[in-house]
């Protein structure tokens, strides 16, 4: 497609942030706290960000409940990752962690309490004492079971107080790099018009979120369709470590709605079609608040083996009765709402039918924990991309490494939202500039990607593509995998990609043209659906969220390594875990059980 | 299953009109949401908002069969056919079921929504007991759907003068806070014949809220507080 010369606005700021859910609100507030000048781009209102959704809490050694420290944290941590974390990463966010917590309670987060007036803490899985030879741990600070909820609307107010730039509504749609590989920007189309503008900024902040939507069965919001992931493997920047993909244990059967772990976290229990507490046989000192990657696939086998529940025998019970009305209805009230609406059960009297279903992305862009998107340049495999940054679930850092805890989510969201911004602050101030000429080509891979929507007649539907890739995705890579049906996944998905990347839609309007939105997104679904694909079939072991049928265990020898998969050839590469931390001894790679 | 939907695209239609669309919707469509996607992917023309499909996100707010709502929680079964849906009354159409809700955050944002308190922070948390902080449930829950401001005449009537339902449930959310330090101040913004006082307790509000929450009993206690202090 030859260059589009007609004109196209642009506005330009010291920094752009992509992105208005947990990570993008955080960096903001440090950014406009700085004084600079910011636009927050979110192609939904603030509030409507999929944060919005997350339940149990934030986890933070605080030790407001008995003895915790961020060492114990940092441990489940690495533990949890399945070793393939990078403990200089992990050591900061399980340190910062405590300070993240204050400063939101700071900007009035509605945090439940204890009697004295601390913040109170739940238990979660993964969490647990002594570098886990201890019981578990009440790490997880919440508000009820809407934890997510009030932090966004907390992050959205502080930011309404800071006076932030939002362009709401606004969906961005490729990142602007000159000739040396610096960002400048982004190219963003507003819903509204229907016209697209340039952000120019010296500094470009990715918190898009994750792409869960890539699944048939997944707890995740429409609007999470990997948009960063997209812009970035079409800027030539690879994706990190993209086989690992999180199934939490308890979305409601057949509807996909998120239960927080927070339910077996204060007591509820899984049993199989017995009526037996099955944990107990997998992970005898954690049973049910072991890590998710080892419950849901407790529960997979559990089903595979004839004990699941129900008339098809395709879930589990989750059994919170004996908790009683008075904590459910305090610490559990959206559960009892969502299993009424979406199960009709009600959980003060009966149990929820769950079913393992795809919650969170470990792997992502890549990033350094100051939040900067590093890639390979000069024989040096972390070299950042200057102007580019990454946060949240959209962001490999890798705190998450192959599986992720529970809460740690909402930490990472609030810890490195912070880091980038922070990053940006003390970059602009130490080196003062004009901004960067933009290449006259700066908006040509996004107007083409609108031109070719505009024009074009007699393609596939944009639903039916991402109807086939949702299918083929949970077919071929879901709790288990093999060889063989990898394979064929790869091939199929490829030839899925081809197709988004050629999808037909019959409004040609401009104003609120969401069938054009939906094409857009979905462009950046296959990619990240190709990415997930490949990367899995290529590594041969079984490490976190990746369990793979004909390589049953973990490969330190040969699999010790992060996967980078470039869009362009669809070619992989890896590159080294950093299994030294920044201040304390490294945890060395051994078994894990629970 | 029979629809009956509000269509205007500004870019070609003169004025709104209303389409009729028969869904074939499975066992497993659940809710309305459900439905709508389902709708959409026989005619990509129509625009609505929607994200979580859980009832937290507050995108898809609507009404249905005359009464506002959120397709994502609102059953299926339990709707009379043709399902009418049409925008939330009271806002400005940009497009189909998509409202302009401008208006709605401003009055949002007039009430100073974040907790001030400008006192030295302390190292860790503020304290707060758990009484203090059970004042705080009903109120902090809200979505910012909108569903109650745009069924509430007196909105429809005043929308640039009168705060709304939404907006004053969240001005009584930050008076409770035992953390927030301006009162008064809350207090005297809403001193106005319309901001607050334009609420003639007609309930709608009430009788819509998504997530079963009262405005009408927070801004019954915030008028109680305007009497208290004259006294």
């Amino acid at each position: 497609m030859s260059v589009v010369k007609h004109s196209i606005a642009k506005r330009s700021f010291d920094a752009v942030v992509v992105g208005a859910g947990g990570a993008g609100m955080r960096a903001a507030i440090q950014l406009a706290e700085a004084g600079l000048k910011v636009a927050v781009l979110s192609k939904v209102f603030p509030t409507r960000s999929h944060t919005v959704a997350a339940q149990g809490g934030i986890g933070a050694a605080l030790g407001n409940m008995e003895e915790d420290n961020w060492h114990w944290h940092m441990f489940d941590t690495v533990k949890g990752s399945d070793y393939l974390g990078d403990q200089d990463a992990i050591e900061f966010m399980c340190r910062m962690a405590p300070q993240a917590v204050y400063e939101l309670e700071h900007f009035g987060m509605p945090f439940d309490r204890n009697a004295d007036g601390t913040l109170y803490q739940r238990p979660f899985g993964g969490h647990l004492s002594q570098f886990g030879q201890g019981k578990p741990v009440r790490r997880s600070c919440a508000a009820a079971d809407r934890t997510g909820h009030a932090m966004l609307h907390t992050l959205y107010q502080r930011n309404v107080r800071q006076g932030t730039h939002f362009f709401v509504e606004w969906l961005a749609l490729d990142l602007i790099r000159d000739q040396h590989g610096d960002v400048l920007g982004v190219v963003a189309l507003e819903m509204e018009t229907g016209e697209a503008m340039i952000f120019q900024a010296k500094a470009t902040v990715l918190a898009t979120g994750g792409a869960g939507r890539i699944f048939e069965s997944s707890t995740n919001a429409f609007i999470n369709t990997g948009d960063g992931l997209g812009m970035v493997a079409r800027a030539g920047i690879p994706l990190e470590d993209m086989e690992f993909w999180q199934f939490h244990p308890t979305g409601v059967a057949g509807a996909g709605v998120l239960i927080t772990e927070g339910v077996r976290g204060e007591g509820g229990y899984l049993v199989n079609a017995n009526g037996e507490r099955f944990m107990e046989r997998y992970a005898p000192n954690a049973k049910d608040l072991a890590s998710r990657d080892v419950v849901s696939r407790s529960m997979d086998q559990e089903i595979k083996e004839g004990r699941g529940c129900g008339p098809h025998k395709d879930h589990v019970l989750l059994k919170l009765e004996h908790l009683g009305p008075e904590l459910i209805n305090s610490k559990l009230p959206s559960i009892r709402e969502i299993a009424i609406k979406f199960a009709n059960v009600d959980p003060i009297k009966e149990p929820i039918p769950v079913v393992p279903t795809c919650h969170y992305m470990m792997g992502g862009i890549p990033a350094n924990y100051y939040g900067q998107v590093v890639a390979q340049k000069d024989g040096n495999a972390n070299a950042p991309v200057p102007g580019l940054y990454a946060a949240g679930e959209c962001a490999c850092v890798s705190v998450h490494g192959a599986n992720r805890l529970g809460t740690n989510s909402l930490v990472d969201l609030l810890v490195f939202g912070r880091a980038a911004g922070e990053h940006v602050v003390e970059t602009i101030k130490r080196e003062p500039r004009a901004h960067k000429e933009l290449p006259a080509n700066a908006a040509d891979r996004a107007l083409s990607r609108l031109a070719r929507l505009e024009g074009g007649s007699g393609g596939e539907q944009v639903a039916q593509v991402a109807s086939d890739m949702r299918k083929t995705i949970q077919k071929h890579c879901g709790v288990f995998r093999t060889g063989t049906l990898l394979a064929e996944g790869v091939s199929k998905i490829r030839e899925i990609n081809a197709r988004a990347q050629r999808t037909t839609i019959a409004d040609k309007s401009k104003v609120f043209n969401t069938a054009r939105i939906e094409a857009l997104e979905l462009e950046n679904l296959a990619i990240v659906a190709e990415a997930t694909v490949v990367s899995a079939e290529a590594r041969k072991e079984s490490r976190g969220a990746q369990a793979r049928e004909d390589f049953k265990d973990r490969d330190d020898t040969n699999w010790l390594k992060h996967t980078l998969w470039y869009m362009q050839g669809s070619r992989l590469d890896y590159k080294e875990v950093n299994l030294k931390p920044l201040s304390v001894e490294s945890f060395k790679p051994k078994a894990r059980s629970y | 299953m029979k629809f009956r939907v509000y269509r205007y695209n500004p870019e070609k239609d003169a004025k709104p009109y209303m389409q009729d669309y028969d869904v074939p919707v499975a066992d497993t469509d659940r809710m309305l949401l459900d439905a709508i996607v389902k709708l959409k992917a026989l005619d990509d023309t129509l625009s609505f908002r929607r994200s979580c499909r859980e009832g937290v996100c507050g995108s898809d707010a609507m009404n249905i069969n005359g009464k506002n709502g959120l397709a994502c929680i609102t059953n299926l079964r339990e709707l009379k056919e043709p399902v009418v849906l049409r925008p939330l009354p009271g806002l400005p159409v940009i497009r189909d079921l998509i409202v302009d809700m401008t208006q709605f955050f401003k009055q949002y944002h007039s009430i100073k929504p974040y907790v001030v308190d400008d006192r030295p922070l302390p190292e860790k948390e503020r304290k707060q007991s758990p009484t203090e902080r059970a004042e705080l449930e009903g109120l902090y829950e809200c979505i910012l759907c909108a569903c109650c401001t745009t069924s509430c005449p007196s909105f429809w009537w005043n929308p640039d003068k009168f705060v709304g339902p939404a907006g004053l449930l969240q001005a009584y959310r930050f008076i409770a806070d035992s953390r927030d330090q301006v009162t008064a101040e809350r207090l005297d913004n809403l001193e106005d014949p319309y901001r607050l006082f334009r609420c003639h307790t007609i309930m709608n509000c009430v009788d819509v809220c998504p997530k079963g929450l009262n405005p009408s009993l927070a801004i019954s206690k915030i008028k109680e507080l305007m009497v208290k202090r004259t006294v």
